[in-house]
């Protein structure tokens, strides 16, 4: 019996280790496919639509990708992952992306052995309390019963901050965020706990949103990034690069709309131009055709665009852009020069 | 075989080893074994060359860092500052306590069931098989589910219960049911309580002397001894004496709505009770097919040759079928123990923290440690699947037929 076991962990470790060979990009471009991995399902971020495709923020990510990697924005394999399955799931080869509101920390990086490509979403961990239990913050939640999402960083911070401040509270892991509703909404925890995005988003989907507060206290940094295996570092560089030039085209003005035009010609601004490929040689330094970043930007729009569509201000989300907003406008997104 | 005599000196030849039926089975025994060997070796070499280029390697280092998160229900002391070794343990625990409650509870209905489903009520008969072809043929993860979906819904939640005109109230004050869990009072032992502790043991070692006398009255002499009354009050007159007479040290903490929740008392998690519950009522079903088979394995000539001697069928059934019934019965229960124990493994779908949920769940997730995590929770459930297996066949070895 012993023996069986060891063999089904070896089998696993050699088959899944066997696939994650260094030439992503010659993988994507052999199946004709990226496999992007997402949530199971986080409106805003990434859920399917009536129709069965798949949208969101994150989703705009995988889609870029592929639109700068195959041309074809809608050649993605999307494959749900919790938090748990995620890190296995990028670490054996059966995702070539992660783009799954994951926060980037020193030992997912250096340990787990990923490389975060970038920011996409500069994030806190909030709460989320019924507005009848007249709580105004987190400090008065001594003895709650807190639902949380298990194999997160909200689950350590979340034992640090009652810690820190000497309060006692009883968790309760939920394994996906579909299940934290109804437990939440029947009332089985008084308090679900995640990142500010994901409660905007949870809170979205409730019948009467206005019921239920999100404390203000946020009680962690959580840079949210798309992320990729360590090793192969051309695949890390195109990822790195298409998040970047989503960014770089809200702050220099390219568009969904005007990118076609724009790269019709070499215009007046030479930054745009090399990002756009119609001057110098950036796209084929990556291992791309010049049309990369445009194919990227015509995908789904530019940051900002993806940002209004999928949680800005005006989707049931509403989230405001605060620290997402460029540099230039008080944010902390500030993308690499393209040169 | 044995009529073959062994061969005589110095006539082995090599083409033996295939030709002649004595050796044959040894040699492909010993080419099937060099195979696996082998076929472990690359698999090992594999994984090893693998994670080395991957820039991994085996290690238990993290076993002793500190786990960072924290664990509702806990047996042993544990903080978010408690290693990871600490948690696992914490798991194994929480493992162990809802396996060993399950098999007690699914035992209990199983036999019930069992015997039941031979009634000679029609209507009991068919009742009992209803209970026995559903819970068999759904999915313990669905019942686990249902039950903890049912307990939510239908149980008030600790709000309920404040307030002047609450919704809900405490049962006998002491008691309170509520979606999140079941709360009692719990005993507090002051000063002098170990005499009346000692006392309630001392009885308890009282009722199976008087027990065991009475038996040997009846069958030396012959003489019957009623037990049933003198063993109530032997339970209960000694121990309310001493609780008395030592001032009563005992007292009992009962549970009070505070803030969010109830404080004080005993708490049984809603994961606790709905794991448990699931994986009793889905055992039992398979539990009373074995006690079925047991019970009808047991040959009808002795029911009738009991019967004719005029025993009562209560006695038939205890003293006679029982009895044989068990050395049926016992080996397919071990499984079904077995199986309850690994289903338990289930228990995140409801946040129960086992030991799936603490080793193979958060310590393998905020580590990053998968090959190890998984490798030393399938120790652990081996460990504990032959620990039952051991316990089991000692009590399989002292019902079974004995031949002499």
């Amino acid at each position: 019996m012993k023996k069986i076991a060891i063999l089904g962990a070896m089998t696993a470790a050699g088959l899944s280790a066997g696939v994650a060979s260094a030439a992503t990009l010659d993988d994507v471009k052999a199946r004709g496919k990226l496999n992007c991995g997402v949530t199971t399902g986080l409106v805003g971020f990434a859920a399917p639509n009536a129709n069965g495709e798949w949208e969101g923020f994150d989703v705009g990510v995988c889609r870029a990708v592929a639109a700068a990697v195959l041309g074809d924005p809608t050649a993605v394999e999307f494959v749900p992952t919790t938090g748990k399955t995620r890190f296995t799931a990028l670490a054996s080869g059966e995702i070539d992306l992660l783009a799954r509101n994951t926060t980037w920390t020193f030992s997912r990086d250096v340990d787990l052995g990923f490389e975060f490509v970038g920011i996409n979403y500069y994030d806190g961990q909030g709460f989320m309390v019924p507005k009848e239990l007249g709580v105004s913050s987190a400090k008065e939640l001594d003895g709650a019963t807190v639902c949380i999402q298990t194999g997160t960083t909200t689950e350590l911070n979340l034992a640090d901050y009652f810690r820190k401040n000497n309060i006692s509270y009883e968790p309760v892991p939920i394994e996906t965020n579909a299940e934290a509703q109804p437990l939440y909404l029947e009332g089985a925890c008084d308090v679900y706990t995640t990142d500010a995005s994901g409660l905007a988003a949870t809170r979205a989907a409730f019948e009467n949103p206005g019921d239920h507060v999100v404390l203000p206290e946020i009680i962690s940094k959580e840079p949210l990034g798309p992320l990729v295996r360590h090793g192969d570092n051309q695949w890390g560089d195109i990822n790195r690069w298409v998040l970047n030039a989503l960014i770089a085209a809200e702050e220099l003005g390219v568009t969904s709309a005007n990118v076609e035009e724009l790269a019709s010609a070499a215009g007046e601004n030479p930054e745009v131009n090399r990002l756009l490929g119609t001057e110098g040689t950036l796209g084929e330094m990556l291992g791309l055709d010049a049309d990369w970043a445009v194919r990227a930007i015509a995908a789904g729009g530019n940051y900002g665009e993806l940002f209004e569509k999928n949680i800005g201000e005006n989707t049931p989300i509403g989230l405001a852009r605060g620290l997402n907003a460029q540099w230039t406008e008080g944010g902390l997104l500030y993308s690499p020069p393209f040169r | 075989m044995s009529t073959i005599t062994d061969p005589p000196a110095g006539s082995f030849r090599l083409s033996m080893l295939i030709n002649d039926t004595r050796y044959r089975s040894y040699t492909f025994q010993f080419i099937a074994l060099v195979l696996l060997i082998v076929a472990f070796a690359y698999l090992g070499l594999n994984l090893i060359a693998n994670l080395q280029a991957a820039g991994l390697n085996i290690s238990y280092q993290f076993l002793g860092e500190p786990a960072g998160y924290d664990i509702n229900q806990t047996l042993i002391p544990y903080t978010s500052q408690s290693t990871h070794w600490q948690a696992s343990l914490v798991g194994v625990l929480n493992t162990l306590l809802v396996a060993l409650l399950g098999c007690l509870m699914a035992t209990v209905i199983g036999v019930f069931v069992g015997v039941m489903r031979l009634s000679n009520n029609w209507l009991v008969r068919q009742l009992m098989s209803i209970y026995v072809e559903i819970f068999r043929n759904v999915p313990v993860l669905i019942w686990i589910l249902i039950i903890m979906a049912i307990f939510i819904a239908v149980l008030p939640q600790p709000r309920d219960f404040r307030g002047e005109d609450a919704e809900a109230s405490m049962v006998l004050g002491a008691f309170a049911f509520t979606g999140r869990g079941f709360y009692s009072p719990a005993p507090i032992f002051g000063p002098g309580s170990g005499v009346v502790v000692a006392v309630f043991l001392a009885s308890i070692a009282g009722i199976f002397a008087f027990r065991n006398y009475a038996k040997k009255a009846l069958y030396d002499r012959g003489q019957l001894i009623p037990t049933l009354w003198p063993s109530i009050a032997i339970f209960f007159i000694p121990v309310i004496l001493a609780y008395f007479v030592m001032g009563r040290p005992i007292t009992l903490d009962y549970p009070s709505l505070q803030g969010f929740n109830f404080q004080g008392g005993i708490f049984m998690r809603n994961s606790l009770i709905a794991l448990w519950f699931a994986l009793s009522i889905y055992t039992a079903a398979f539990i009373a097919e074995n006690v079925r088979a047991g019970i009808l394995a047991v040959s009808k000539g002795q029911t009738e040759a009991a019967a004719s001697l005029g025993l009562r069928p209560r006695r038939i059934m205890n003293l006679v079928v029982l009895p044989q019934a068990l050395r049926v019965i016992i080996p397919p229960l071990i499984s079904q123990y077995l199986n309850l124990t690994k289903n338990s493994s289930l228990a995140i779908a409801v946040g129960y923290m086992d030991l799936t949920g603490t080793l193979g769940g958060i310590t393998l997730n905020q580590t990053g440690r998968a090959i190890e995590a998984i490798f030393l929770l399938m120790l652990f459930y081996l460990a504990i699947s032959l620990a039952i297996s051991a316990i089991m066949n000692v009590y399989n070895n002292a019902v079974r037929l004995k031949e002499r």
